[in-house]
């Protein structure tokens, strides 16, 4: 049976009275938003509605009390986000560039699940949809020193970082024209040039990278942070805790982004993670700050991310920033149970009410940046664009089979003294 | 030429490439301010600071981690396990990340970072601290393998490994640190994968690496003075890169072959010098190839069995004699 959250259901009835009341504690205090948050729920889906964790919040930062009654996603809080230093001055053409971004990557891996269902793109395919918006706004906020560092999920931050989609779906295809010259495949797209070291299929095994990203940024006095991404089911790795303790211990300027989406593979959060209030809030015990926010509005996740991107370079703070988010298709493209571990409904209430473009397009409809012809093209072009980066993959050779043995060995790729002495290759 | 220990070797190697090389740190349990579990960073937190040598928390997957993302971005770490028994609790980051990186990224990364501790049994402590894992990494394309028997060897290979543009995991031995001899004062460098001959002769090829090599040679001094058989000892000093032209050179002049390994035999490093000589060295070979390895238990604690358990010179003159 799946373990009861801190937040059974029927408190939902009582939750905004309870967030109107003053919270004594940081942790009543955090306690009482998400509760309050659970009225943004329709009722009539909240059978199928995620549970506390899931659910959008408003971020909240340690130093500051936040009054509950403010948390709710009313317009009132929207506008707030919006006016958060990280978008106050943001310009009609950024605003449209997130739109272009988030929609190139939606296209790009509609495209590539088109290839792999036809059988002719193998590996796994683990699909971004729903989740764009995070990596989308992340890139956003990156200043030029910033590095990250994702798992197997990792096309969205590709893209969204500037890799080609050539490239990219290149490598999915295996062909030696990939990102990785087809040694790689999905799960490890890296582009260093562009500060993206991965692209790791191992859970949670990035995040210690992670780590040396922001030790390194400190060592040599750069004007960055680290961003390390993990799942909801990552934060149960051993590695990860550790990593908690050493970047307080060393007071690494790094924001581990909990990427919440609430399954890991076929298990639900509540199945998979004992905890109090969040997963973000396991932070404090490392006298690391925490906060949460919503994965489906930019401007939240730019305003939230954005200070703590801001904590972290300035003051070598770390920080756990989770976020809710939702994936609309299976853990990869060969799970089989996609549908059976939830519900058909909570699917589509996540496509049609949380859908992190759909509300952006909105946005930018209400605010008169863009007209429905701009949104038309612009995904008009970002289909042929994914189009046609399947058409250069697939039409692309395979890499040739000497390259078997390049790239293994830095000294011997560049033929150095080093690289000479000894047998490397122990194939035949 | 002065007389220092491997130890002492070993934190000569660091202290010239910390002067030399900005990017270079040290890091580890205990490797600061305790000056080193063993010792071997004794003085170097307070000669260069605690920028350049860190000491970590119980967290050998962080901090192997840390120091492989670290040498993604150009710095060039020295890591110590206090034991490389310890390193199977992070050993993903030293297969996946620093093994693997280069190849998934197709040659975009490179991690240049130094894994380096004590590898050996023999030391009374039970199996948990006397593994050697050697084998385990070196049967990892992208990594390196480095195991010093000498003084001498431990500096020029240690700052070889500490410039090198790859993962070199360099295995010392606790038995060891202790050991004398003639080093030179500054900075030398021994390129990885050049075997050394320690001694020559042409009756048979006994071929190790690390502590083993003494253990060879002392096996050759009782074979000359009491059996009259001139042994030649092939010190492989790395294990990935492989010399292979040193082991068949010996080889094709002597026309026998003992392996002395303290890993073990089974897909051991001897398995894989054996294989060599088989496929290469069939025709020049007057005897069966024969080996003398740890016995293929996890390492005892009680002290006499643990003796019978590592070859030692009796063990490998009585395999040598059985092979004429
Ligand atoms: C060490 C390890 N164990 C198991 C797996 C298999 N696996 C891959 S992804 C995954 C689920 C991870 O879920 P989460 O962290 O929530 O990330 P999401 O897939 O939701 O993005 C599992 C079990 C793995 N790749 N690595
Ligand atoms: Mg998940």
């Amino acid at each position: 049976m799946p373990r009861t959250l801190s937040l059974p259901s029927k408190t939902k009835k009582t939750a905004a009275k309870k967030a109107a009341r003053p919270v004594a504690s940081k942790v009543a205090a955090k306690k009482a938003i998400l509760q309050a948050t659970l009225k943004a729920i329709p009722k009539a889906t909240s059978k199928t509605a995620p549970k506390s964790a899931k659910v959008p919040v408003k971020a909240v930062t340690k130093a500051k009390s936040v009054a509950p009654e403010k948390v709710t996603l009313t317009a009132s809080s929207k506008a707030e986000f919006s006016k958060s230093p990280f978008n106050s001055s943001l310009k009609p053409a950024q605003k449209i560039n997130f739109l272009r971004e988030m929609l190139r990557i939606r296209r790009f891996e509609q495209q590539a699940l088109k290839y792999y269902n036809q059988g002719i793109m193998g590996g796994f395919l683990h699909l971004y949809n729903g989740q764009e918006s995070v990596a989308v706004g992340t890139a956003s906020l990156m200043n030029g020193h910033d590095e990250i560092i994702t798992a197997y999920r990792d096309h969205g931050h590709a893209l969204a970082v500037g890799m080609g989609m050539n490239e990219c779906m290149a490598e999915l295809f295996g062909k030696g024209t990939g990102c990785s010259k087809g040694k790689g495949g999905s799960m490890h797209f890296f582009a260093p040039d562009k500060h993206y070291w991965g692209g790791h299929g191992i859970v949670a095994g990035q995040t210690p990278l992670g780590l040396g990203l922001a030790f390194a940024i400190k060592y040599k006095k750069d004007k960055g942070c680290a961003v390390a991404f993990l799942g909801d089911g990552a934060v149960n790795q051993g590695v990860f805790s550790e990593c908690l303790n050493m970047a307080a211990l060393m007071e690494l300027p790094i924001v581990f982004v909990i990427e919440n989406n609430g399954y890991s593979m076929g298990t639900s959060l509540e199945r998979s993670s004992a905890i109090r209030h969040s997963l973000a809030s396991r932070a404090e015990g490392f006298d690391v700050d925490w906060s949460l926010c919503s994965g489906f509005d930019l401007y939240e996740l730019r305003a939230s991310l954005g200070e703590a991107m801001e904590k972290a370079r300035t003051r070598y703070r770390p920080h756990v920033l989770e976020v809710a988010t939702y994936r609309y298709y299976g853990h990869s493209v060969a799970d089989a149970n996609a549908k059976k571990y939830r519900s058909p409904e909570e699917i589509e209430l996540y496509k049609t009410e949380r859908d992190p473009i759909t509300l952006w397009q909105n946005q930018l409809l209400a605010e008169n940046v863009i007209t429905q012809v701009g949104i038309d093209k612009i995904d008009a072009e970002a289909k042929a664009e994914a189009a046609a980066a399947a058409e250069f993959g697939i039409a692309s050779p395979w890499p040739p089979e000497e390259s078997i043995f390049e790239g293994i060995y830095h000294e011997v790729d560049h033929k150095t003294e080093a690289g000479q002495t000894g047998r490397f290759f122990f194939s035949e | 030429m002065p007389v220092i220990t491997y130890r002492q070797a070993l934190n000569d190697a660091f202290a010239e490439e910390l002067t030399r090389d900005e990017n270079v740190f040290l890091m580890g349990e205990e490797v600061a301010q305790y000056n080193g579990a063993y010792k071997v960073t004794e003085g170097l937190w307070e000669r260069f600071g605690s920028k350049r040598v860190i000491d970590t928390p119980i967290s050998e997957a962080a901090f192997l981690g840390l120091c492989v993302g670290a040498a993604m971005m150009g710095l060039r770490p020295v890591v110590e396990l206090m034991f490389w028994s310890f390193a199977y609790v992070g050993f993903d980051q030293i297969i996946n990340n620093a093994g693997c990186i280069r190849y998934m990224s197709g040659g975009l990364i490179n991690v240049p970072m130094v894994i380096r501790g004590p590898a050996n049994g023999g030391t009374n402590v039970g199996a948990t601290h006397s593994h050697t894992p050697e084998n385990f990494l070196a049967n990892t394309p992208g990594l390196k393998v480095v195991c010093p028997a000498t003084p001498y060897d431990a500096k020029g290979l240690m700052i070889s490994s500490i410039r090198d543009n790859d993962t070199v995991c360099f295995m010392e031995n606790t038995l060891l640190y202790g050991d004398l001899g003639e080093v030179p004062e500054g900075a030398y460098t021994i390129p990885l994968g050049v075997a050394e001959v320690k001694r020559e002769g042409i009756d048979v090829s006994l071929i190790a690496h690390g502590r083993a090599v003494l253990t060879c040679l002392a096996a050759a001094e009782i074979l000359s003075a009491e059996h009259g058989v001139e042994a030649e000892v092939v010190d492989l000093r790395s294990i990935r890169p492989l010399d292979e032209e040193t082991i068949l050179n010996s080889v094709a002049k002597t026309h026998r072959a003992v392996l002395v390994d303290e890993n073990k035999p089974f897909c051991g490093v001897s398995s894989q010098i054996a294989a060599l000589l088989a496929e290469h060295a069939f025709d020049d070979l007057d005897a069966p190839i024969l080996r003398v390895t740890a016995l293929d238990a996890p390492a005892i604690y009680s002290m006499p069995l643990e003796k019978l358990q590592l070859p030692d010179a009796q063990a490998v003159v009585a395999k040598v004699l059985s092979s004429f």
